[in-house]
């Protein structure tokens, strides 16, 4: 895989460079160089325990919660490696949002389940707080299903308006990313058909990584897609070439349904 | 006898014996209430409440002081108890995954909540009522808080631990510090189970005697000084019990009942919120 795109910094929201992963002693990761392109959508694909979401969840450390996993080498964002000690790991999470398998909502209202994100970073007034809220569910193509009930628990709703709820608490936030780990994989087929629209329409203003169990979900969204198997970057190209003509035999296997 | 013949008669001979078992459990408990009623239902009455404990040869006579006396130590206990209670059980749960001091404290906590409630007793009585000049319902409260304190770290930390990880990891994905995931998030999810756990904690103590037979004492005359020795019911039944006055041992069993009603109400009253909060 080639990396000397470096003149093209600008469009570029994340930079992996020689990035290895371990869970004590097991190697998650080997040396994977990756650009992930601003406003556009990467897709991440490969079989169970390839790496995938262990690749995800390094972009905003996430494993930091967990003793005995840690990551090497360099993840570039805004000019700075998010894997540096020194970096303040809360700040990055606040850029970087995600939005994880099973849907998560708080335990409080849905108003309150936007506005907890919001508040951690920004001091708006009730009036501010209350547009903010409501463009974030607009965003997440939830509003007209919750306007009318914004102070019932978040819990009330059902399993596909609870993922698009976390959706829109991750853009509330207004981050410059959002990280999707297997967003729809616990939803019916309708209420995934409107998780992938929301993709769709988000990608114009966030930069976003989606790692997925469904090839054709990858080929339908996303611009960019990357093949894992076993700790190893395979295969990563844009989306059409990477269906139509993979470049690796392993990727062609994997997407032809002959090993997975 | 063939196979399934066989499991059948296996099969009802199980229920037999857990229904049997049951039967058991149940009949102690609904022996101990029916004495409880029987005995103390009639002595139950407005003087009850509102008279204080008789001196020896007087008639009549109530438990006021004890019963003020028992709902403030128990007040105080659960003001100190929960807050420190649930604190150590969110550094337990949250903070200390890794930490030597926190295997310690888990250690010491288990400890805790095996230990004979005489020898707490017996410690604060050492540690304040000889240094400090006296019996206190101060002295009672600490007793009976190091009692009740294990029990809600125990509980906090265990609901804590049944928080799904990925509800924790959505809360730090926004960038919220870790004090603010815990208070907001985590602890709010378990509220229930976490109050749930401070009320059989204060049930517990409720009927407690040993500890405060050495730090609160006992008060026959009405007093809301804490820094004075104590009226109590555990420790008025106790002693008018054991005593030969027959308007002193009845007043005994309507206290013995008052008590068993409070600690009833405080477990159902944990099991219904618990329920409510389940259905949700």
């Amino acid at each position: 895989m080639s990396t000397n795109d470096v003149e093209l910094r600008q469009d570029i929201a994340l930079q992996v460079r020689n990035l290895n992963f371990y869970y004590g002693n097991f190697k998650g990761l080997k040396g994977i160089n990756l650009d992930i392109e601003r406003h556009r959508v990467t897709a991440f694909i490969g079989p169970s325990g390839c790496g995938k979401s262990t690749l995800l969840r390094t972009f905003n450390r996430m494993f930091d919660l967990y003793p005995g996993q840690r990551a090497e080498g360099e993840i570039i964002f805004n000019g700075k490696n998010i894997l540096d000690k020194k970096q303040d790991v809360n700040l990055v999470r606040a850029k970087i949002g995600m939005v994880f398998q099973k849907p998560t909502p708080f335990p409080m209202s849905i108003y309150e389940n936007i506005a907890f994100g919001v508040r951690l970073y920004e001091k708006l007034s009730t009036p501010e707080m209350n547009d903010r809220v409501e463009w974030a569910l607009r965003k997440a193509a939830l509003w007209d299903e919750v306007k009318g009930k914004l102070q019932q628990s978040g819990l009330s709703l059902s399993g596909g308006q609870q993922q698009r709820l976390c959706i829109a608490r991750a853009v509330a936030v207004k981050p410059e990313v959002v990280l999707l780990d297997e967003p729809t994989s616990a939803l019916d087929p309708i209420s995934t058909a409107k998780v992938e629209e929301l993709i769709y329409e988000l990608k114009s203003e966030y930069t976003i990584a989606i790692v997925t169990h469904n090839m054709q979900q990858a080929a339908r969204i996303s611009d960019y897609t990357a093949f894992m198997y076993l700790g190893d970057l395979i295969e990563f190209g844009a989306t059409d070439q990477m269906f139509i003509k993979p470049q690796q035999k392993q990727t062609e296997e994997y997407i032809t349904g002959r090993f997975g | 006898m063939n196979l399934y013949n066989r499991r059948i008669l296996i099969n009802r001979l199980g229920i037999g014996l857990s229904m049997l078992a049951m039967a058991f459990g149940l009949l102690a408990l609904l022996w101990i209430l029916f004495t409880l009623f029987s005995k103390g239902f009639a002595v139950l009455s407005w003087d009850f409440f509102t008279l204080d404990t008789p001196a020896p040869g007087n008639e009549g006579g109530g438990m006021r002081n004890a019963i003020v006396g028992s709902l403030m130590i128990i007040g105080v206990t659960t003001c100190v108890s929960t807050p420190i209670g649930i604190l150590a059980g969110i550094y337990l749960a949250e903070y200390g995954a890794t930490s030597k001091f926190a295997a310690a404290t888990r250690f010491v906590v288990d400890i805790m909540l095996s230990a004979p409630s005489i020898a707490i007793g017996l410690f604060i009585y050492a540690l304040m009522v000889e240094t400090m000049g006296g019996f206190s319902g101060w002295a009672g409260s600490v007793a009976l808080s190091l009692i009740a304190i294990p029990v809600v770290v125990r509980t906090t930390e265990n609901m804590l631990k049944l928080v799904p990880p990925t509800l924790r990891e959505a809360a730090f994905a926004l960038g919220a510090p870790r004090w603010r995931v815990s208070l907001s998030v985590t602890l709010r999810s378990v509220k229930a189970g976490v109050v749930t756990g401070v009320l059989l904690a204060i049930a517990r103590v409720t009927g407690e005697t040993a500890p405060l037979l050495f730090t609160a004492l006992n008060n026959q005359f009405f007093s809301t000084d804490m820094s004075e020795p104590m009226g109590n019911l555990p420790v008025v039944i106790f002693q008018f019990a054991m005593s030969p006055y027959d308007n002193w041992n009845s007043l005994a069993w309507g206290g013995a009942l008052l008590i068993a009603l409070l600690v009833l109400a405080m477990n159902i009253g944990a099991r219904l919120m618990f329920r409510a909060n389940d259905k949700k």
